[in-house]
């Protein structure tokens, strides 16, 4: 097999032990209530502008959009740190995650500075329009057309298991922009629509827990001048996979529910709890080590598919792993209303697990890129 | 390809590697020249345990360099040439004149009977000490591991050590040092496992077409890919920290219980011809089978791990290291 497959370890900037100490910090001293899947569950616009205000949204972009210039490890640090305690990122999270890096890759001069300084102010969030009810893992499937009127582009179709839209500030919706032909991949484009807008019906659609966090965005004609379409028209398909590189493989693929170990730790106290403690530690620090070296090779400027892959499919079965192991030494039985903070947690984390597996991508599609990777198809 | 892995690779899928590891000092990478060994860091050492754990090479690599040879060099003593190996145990160390009487027995003693010469460790009232012996002298009870490696019980009655010097290794630190070796081969050998098993589904045809058309073969050789890749760079991390307790316990636990399930893929991909005795995969996946359980398996080490985390005030702290 080819050198290519392996992945050098990464390595974490100097400085980015004081960093993490002082996020630490912060953690210890904000009053929130940790909870398992923060990341899509935690949403306290309050929390993200208390990091927006400490320079930890935007970390990465440049200073002149009114980010920070720091490396993408140093973000890792920083979010990895957020996860671990279950605090609560899930109002910025995708703006922060993705929304930046894309804006900042595809977007105009006005678009930059419209929206990159309010994102890292924690002012400004975003969903994105990706999932139909016809289209889940053949996303080049959508259906969601725009068409031409004037200056602009008319939305029509809808969009479901959206996050986040009923906060969200704007979201970035990925729509057909001509008629499929041969190639399934061109005429599609992305297109940012400020929230909330005429023509926009945002209606939620509840969790397995009754929880809303999901919801079905339609689009009935809603209007984007041409000034907000992202990047080129037809560019689309590319535009939206290369985004796709930012949200596999993260610290948010393994940490989803280390709020168990956390919790299981503070009460671990025979041999066979404290073996399986170490047991998922040893899994939980390796993984972190493979995604570690995936966002080391990205911020390399390389790009690599295949491992943040094949980390996220290892990954996110580990974060259900995490709730099975936890359940066999806890002593409690999962209650989302109990005053014990570990039966509550479990009661949370098993409710979102099934997501862990399909968001961002199915594990069996994820699997399939591998595959192709391997040669074998 | 960097040379020194091309160079490995080349000697390692000889059919008789040993000659040629001596000849060009590789068996010896990673011990300092001036100890007699070839230099290099640790690093080095490990393309050359990766190497052999990827061609199924029945070396006693590991022993002589990593293990045997480092030992040596850190208490001072020439290392000697010829295929060398190294082990603590129950074994008593009592002061002959200038030189030291051992008495004891070593368990499982990784190719006692084909080794040059065996350095034991063992403890004295003054503190830890390296002794050389020669095994062709001693009692050698016969073992293997399920990949037909040496690993032999040696009896120690009254037999004068030929060279000794205080160690500032201990036999804990020895277990720590082989269970890096291991999970190095570990990932060698993996590796081996899933270029077989790609070869493999590539050529075979089954229904008119490559069985590696089929959606169900491709998602386990995913799988098998996503066990070594992430086994591999973990157990790359925790060579460069190998004085870190929670880097070697983490990534020999976890290259341990990936060696079973790369295994076991890696078979049902094959088939029955990867049953067959003469065929190559079964050298390979023997040699996971036994090395997931040489120096600690990953219950052991889950154990160990258990025990830091459970005297740290976070377990967070554990996995970052800070």
């Amino acid at each position: 097999m080819a050198r290519s497959d392996v992945l050098e370890p990464g390595t974490l900037p100097p400085g980015t032990g004081e960093l993490r100490a002082r996020v630490r910090e912060f953690l210890a001293a904000t009053p929130f209530t940790p909870r398992c899947d923060c990341w899509l569950t935690g949403a306290d616009p309050a929390f993200s502008r208390r990091l927006g205000e400490r320079g930890w949204l935007g970390m990465t972009l440049p200073e002149r959009y009114g980010g920070h210039g720091r490396s993408p490890l140093e973000r890792f640090a920083v979010i990895e740190e957020l996860l671990a305690a279950g605090a609560p990122v899930g109002a910025h999270w995708i703006a922060d995650r993705q929304i930046g890096p894309s804006l900042l890759n595809h977007g105009t001069e006005e678009q930059k500075h419209r929206f990159l300084p309010a994102i890292a102010r924690g002012e400004c969030f975003f969903a994105i329009g990706m999932s139909e009810p016809d289209s889940g893992s053949d996303l080049a499937s959508v259906r969601t057309r725009a068409e031409r009127d004037g200056d602009g582009w008319r939305l029509h179709g809808t969009k479901v298991w959206t996050s986040g839209a009923h906060l969200a500030h704007a979201i970035l919706v990925l729509a057909r922009s001509a008629p499929k032909d041969t190639d399934r991949h061109a005429g599609l484009s992305q297109f940012i629509v400020p929230l909330p807008a005429e023509g926009v019906a945002i209606r939620p659609i509840l969790g397995l827990s009754g929880e809303h966090h999901f919801n079905e965005v339609v689009f009935d004609g809603a209007f984007v001048p041409d000034d907000l379409v992202l990047g080129r028209p037809g560019d689309g398909w590319r535009q939206v996979t290369a985004e796709l590189a930012y949200e596999r493989s993260g610290p948010e693929r393994l940490l989803s529910t280390f709020l168990l170990v956390r919790l299981l730790h503070a009460r671990a106290d025979g041999p066979a709890a404290r073996r399986a403690l170490g047991a998922l530690t040893a899994r939980l620090w390796s993984l972190r080590q493979a995604s570690l070296a995936v966002a080391g090779a990205l911020a390399a400027g390389e790009t690599p598919d295949v491992p943040a892959a094949l980390v996220k499919d290892l990954g996110t079965r580990f974060e259900s792993e995490v709730i099975e192991v936890v359940r066999e030494h806890a002593g409690v039985e999962p209650d989302p209303a109990s005053a014990d903070p570990l039966a509550r947690a479990l009661a949370e984390a098993v409710v979102q697990a099934p997501g862990f597996t399909l968001r961002g991508g199915t594990n069996e599609i994820l699997r399939g890129i591998v595959a192709r990777g391997l040669g074998v198809r | 390809m960097e040379p020194l892995e091309e160079t490995a690779n080349t000697i390692l899928a000889e059919d008789d590697p040993w000659p040629a590891l001596e000849e060009s000092g590789l068996a010896l990478a990673g011990v300092p020249e001036e100890a007699g060994g070839s230099g290099g860091d640790l690093a080095d050492a490990a393309v050359l345990l990766r190497a052999a754990g990827r061609h199924a090479a029945a070396v006693p690599l590991a022993e002589t360099g990593w293990l045997a040879g480092r030992l040596l060099a850190e208490s001072g003593l020439t290392v000697p040439s010829g295929p060398l190996t190294a082990a603590s145990g129950d074994v008593r160390a009592v002061r002959d004149g200038d030189g030291w009487i051992l008495d004891g027995t070593l368990r499982r003693v990784p190719w006692a009977r084909s080794a040059h010469r065996l350095a034991v460790l063992t403890t004295t009232p003054a503190g830890g000490l390296v002794a050389l012996v020669d095994p062709s002298r001693l009692q050698v009870e016969e073992g293997a591991n399920v990949a037909g490696e040496p690993r032999d019980d040696v009896v120690l009655a009254g037999v004068r050590a030929e060279a000794a010097a205080p160690c500032p290794v201990d036999a804990a630190e020895l277990r720590r040092r082989g269970a890096l070796a291991r999970a190095v081969q570990l990932t060698g050998a993996m590796r081996g496992a899933l270029d077989l098993a790609v070869r493999y589904a590539g050529e075979r045809e089954q229904f008119g077409r490559p069985i590696g058309r089929f959606q169900a073969v491709q998602q386990a050789l995913a799988e098998l890919a996503g066990e070594v890749t992430v086994a591999d760079v973990a157990v790359r991390a925790a060579v460069r920290a190998p004085d870190d307790p929670v880097a070697v316990a983490a990534a020999k636990a976890n290259a341990s219980r990936a060696a079973g399930r790369v295994a076991a893929i890696a078979h049902q991909v094959h088939g029955a011809i990867g049953v067959t005795g003469e065929h190559v995969l079964g050298r390979v996946t023997a040699r996971l089978w036994a090395w997931r359980d040489e120096y600690g398996n990953e219950a052991e080490w889950a154990d160990t791990l258990g025990a830091l985390a459970a005297s740290a005030s976070d377990p967070w702290a554990l996995i970052t290291g800070s």
